[in-house]
């Protein structure tokens, strides 16, 4: 189980790096943004998370238990961490019997039904997340407002007005209104670029803060867990596209700066378009793989139905990565 | 039997005969099947006015309108030879999946009776609260279209829009005031 | 092989969805209800009859090189004939299924059998086989529609026992996919178990 994701040719150079240490380093970089998003959205948050991580390690047990009659490998963290960016990506307030449907099929359809870990070819919890969203639109996009302010920034929920627009959704919106976009800045709906920064709007509960994603993904870069080429490329992109359309008409085009700070991008690009499972191998790969993903997610953003496009654009890459793979394989040694 | 061989005469022959008895069997179909077709569309659209009308007898001669991006059908309604509402078939291209076809029923003096939904492609579960099953579409039953901004409150008016799914709600009420402006122009 | 085998193996043992995997195209499209697969299944099962005993009494009057033209008018013939049926007599079905009636004729399950099976073998055989897989594709339609519905509409043959909306994928053409898997790998599990 150890060696599992271990795929390039002989010879292998030693490393104390293994599967466990892996995944659980993940999930410590995770830590930062599930702190955030229960500052902001309270108990709420802490029952979601924990409800996926349950959920989703429950599910895989039982799966590999009794239908495929295997030892359990529940310890390895995976799990733990689809259920995490699983509830990331969901709104805080959504039922907790929804929750526990999106574990099943993140686990039961994303990955078991297509081998387990290291077979999968799209991003369980992203999977999981585009099932709830076209089953449950309307609960998927009833987002909580936070809770408490931070250094003073954000809208605050009141007793009559507990849910609200997202900033990206609310500008998505009134675009199509034909509002301009200098107007549309100007709402409290809308925090000032600090206060996208730290996080203090409403949206999925993990996506929010900008600062502890970025922290996480450090943290990651730190311990070798990723590298810099998909967050890089994909953050990159979507900025340069979103600057280019922003110079041909900022009434229409929203900044390159609230692109990459508001919605889900962020959280994107750094823990889910990096899932080495279902993302390229060799560096060059990668960047074009980051480059697609962020084209995407600004296409989808600014021409397509749905006001945010990050999943749609991961799981749409994701289907490429076996001819990326393809295109740019790794060097063998030696040659 | 031996097979035929694939002559060219043998081709010829077998097709043109499959094909003749083909058209002709079809056509049979047609000839026996076209009243009851006939009367079931016919059946189909008077249900549809029947829902949106108050009582009546019979219709007049429909009367259509051209208007930008296609065309309105206008069914007028008599009871006992009295004037009692008119039905218009109207339409929206702006609604989340395209085409919406509506069929609103006004009263003489303009005051909405019913509005039911003939076509549309909207998401189920959003978009589908349009249907008359649920109760978004029942309150514009006697409302009147001059005392009431028939337009979402996002864009100044007076009527909630559909929980996520606004932009079928901005069509459904576009395709009611396409209605109800010529209906005015028509009286 | 018997007269009985002819009839039931299209309903389980070779189930033109379930095992052959033909047709799908009205598989996926029309299952959103339980309903609409059971009409959709008829249809089929109606055009699929009909055009084996055809084509199995004109098998040697059809010559070789052009039998596949032949197949295709007389496949398409009965789909109209169908369709307007349908039209007069149960509109309210139509109104449903009316754009996929016309796929009939591409249906690669009516062909494959007017190909495989009524060219080869006589007009009792080829009648027994279009009921028999006839009833395969209704009863797979059939089964993939009350899924869906239960699924995604928490109803079945239009009786709701679930108050509100359902799990709307399922109703949605990925839905389709995603069920249709599942229920192929469960019959699968099933055969594999009684071997």
């Amino acid at each position: 189980m150890n060696n599992r994701l271990i795929i390039s040719g002989a010879p292998h150079v030693h490393s104390p790096e293994n599967v466990n240490k892996i995944m659980w380093g993940v999930v410590v970089a995770l830590l930062p943004a599930a702190f955030v998003a229960v500052y902001f959205f309270g108990f709420d948050a802490l029952v979601t998370i924990s409800v996926a991580v349950a959920s989703c390690l429950f599910f895989e047990w039982a799966i590999q238990k009794y239908m495929l009659k295997i030892t359990p490998t529940v310890t390895d963290g995976s799990a733990v961490i689809t259920g995490l960016l699983l509830a990331f990506n969901l709104p805080s307030n959504l039922p907790i019997w929804m929750t526990v449907l999106g574990s099943l099929v993140a686990i039961g359809v994303a990955k078991m039904a297509f081998g387990g870990l290291g077979k999968n070819p799209f991003n369980p919890a992203l999977v999981a997340r585009c099932f709830l969203l076209i089953s449950f639109p309307v609960a998927m996009t009833s987002w909580p407002k936070i809770i408490r302010p931070l250094f003073g920034e954000g809208l605050v929920a009141s007793p009559d007005a507990l849910t609200g627009a997202t900033p990206l959704g609310y500008l998505v919106d009134g675009i199509g209104q034909n509002v301009p976009v200098s107007t549309l800045m100007q709402s409290d709906v809308v925090p000032s670029y600090f206060g996208m920064f730290l996080g203090a709007h409403g949206g999925s509960l993990g996506e929010i803060s900008a600062i502890a994603i970025l922290l996480g993904g450090l943290y990651m870069l730190w311990r070798r867990i990723i590298t810099w080429q998909i967050p890089v490329a994909f953050i990159g992109s979507a900025f340069v596209f979103a600057f280019i359309l922003n110079v041909v008409n900022p009434e229409i085009y929203i900044s390159p700066l609230a692109h990459i700070l508001t919605g889900g991008l962020m959280l994107g690009a750094i823990f889910m378009a990096t899932d080495m499972v279902t993302s390229p191998m060799s560096p060059k790969g990668q960047l074009l793989f980051g480059l697609g993903c962020g084209v995407l997610t600004i296409i989808i953003r600014v021409w397509g139905a749905f006001p945010e496009g990050v999943s749609f654009a991961i799981l749409i890459m994701n289907a490429f990565v076996p001819l990326i793979d393809k295109a740019f394989k790794p060097r063998v040694f030696g040659k | 039997m031996k097979k035929k061989p694939s002559t060219l005469k043998n081709m010829l022959l077998a097709l043109t005969l499959i094909a003749g008895a083909a058209a002709l069997s079809v056509g049979l179909v047609v000839a026996v099947t076209e009243e009851p077709i006939a009367l079931a569309r016919q059946a189909r659209l008077e249900a549809a006015i029947r829902t949106v009308l108050p009582e009546f007898d019979h219709l007049e001669e429909p009367k259509t309108q051209e208007v930008a991006g296609g065309e309105l059908v206008f069914y007028r309604a008599y009871y006992n030879d009295e004037y009692v509402g008119t039905a218009i078939a109207t339409f929206s291209t702006t609604g989340f999946k395209g085409l919406i076809q509506l069929m609103v029923g006004l009263l003489p003096d303009g005051t909405i009776h019913n509005i039911d939904v003939i076509r549309h492609r909207e998401t189920p579960g959003l978009g589908d609260r349009i249907e008359l099953r649920f109760p978004w579409p029942r309150q514009f039953q006697g409302m009147h279209p001059n005392n009431v901004n028939l337009r979402v409150r996002q864009d100044g008016g007076d009527i909630d829009a559909i929980t996520a799914a606004t932009i079928t709600a901005r069509a459904y009420l576009e395709a009611v005031r396409l209605a109800f402006d010529n209906f005015t122009i028509e009286n | 092989m018997s007269n009985i085998a002819t009839l039931t193996r299209g309903i389980i043992k070779e189930n033109p969805v379930f095992v052959l995997l033909l047709g799908l195209c009205p598989v996926l499209g029309v299952t959103s209800s339980a309903m609409n697969g059971l009409g959709m299944g008829i249809a089929t099962m109606f055009v699929l009859t009909l055009s084996n005993v055809l084509i199995s009494i004109l098998k040697s009057q059809i010559p070789d090189n052009v039998r596949v033209p032949a197949f295709i008018v007389i496949i398409a013939s009965f789909t109209t004939v169908v369709q307007f049926l349908m039209e007069a007599y149960t509109p309210e079905l139509f109104t449903q299924l009316g754009v996929f009636i016309p796929l009939i004729v591409v249906n690669c399950i009516v062909l494959g059998r007017a190909e495989g099976f009524a060219m080869k073998n006589g007009v009792f055989k080829s009648f027994l086989d279009g009921i028999g897989m006839g009833l395969g594709f209704t009863l797979a339609l059939t089964l993939l529609g009350g899924v869906r519905e239960i699924l995604g509409a928490g109803s079945i043959f239009d009786w709701k026992f679930i108050p509100g909306d359902g799990i709307l994928i399922f109703i949605l053409a990925p839905g389709a996919f995603i069920a249709l898997g599942f229920l192929i790998a469960i019959i699968n599990q099933l055969q594999r178990k009684k071997t």
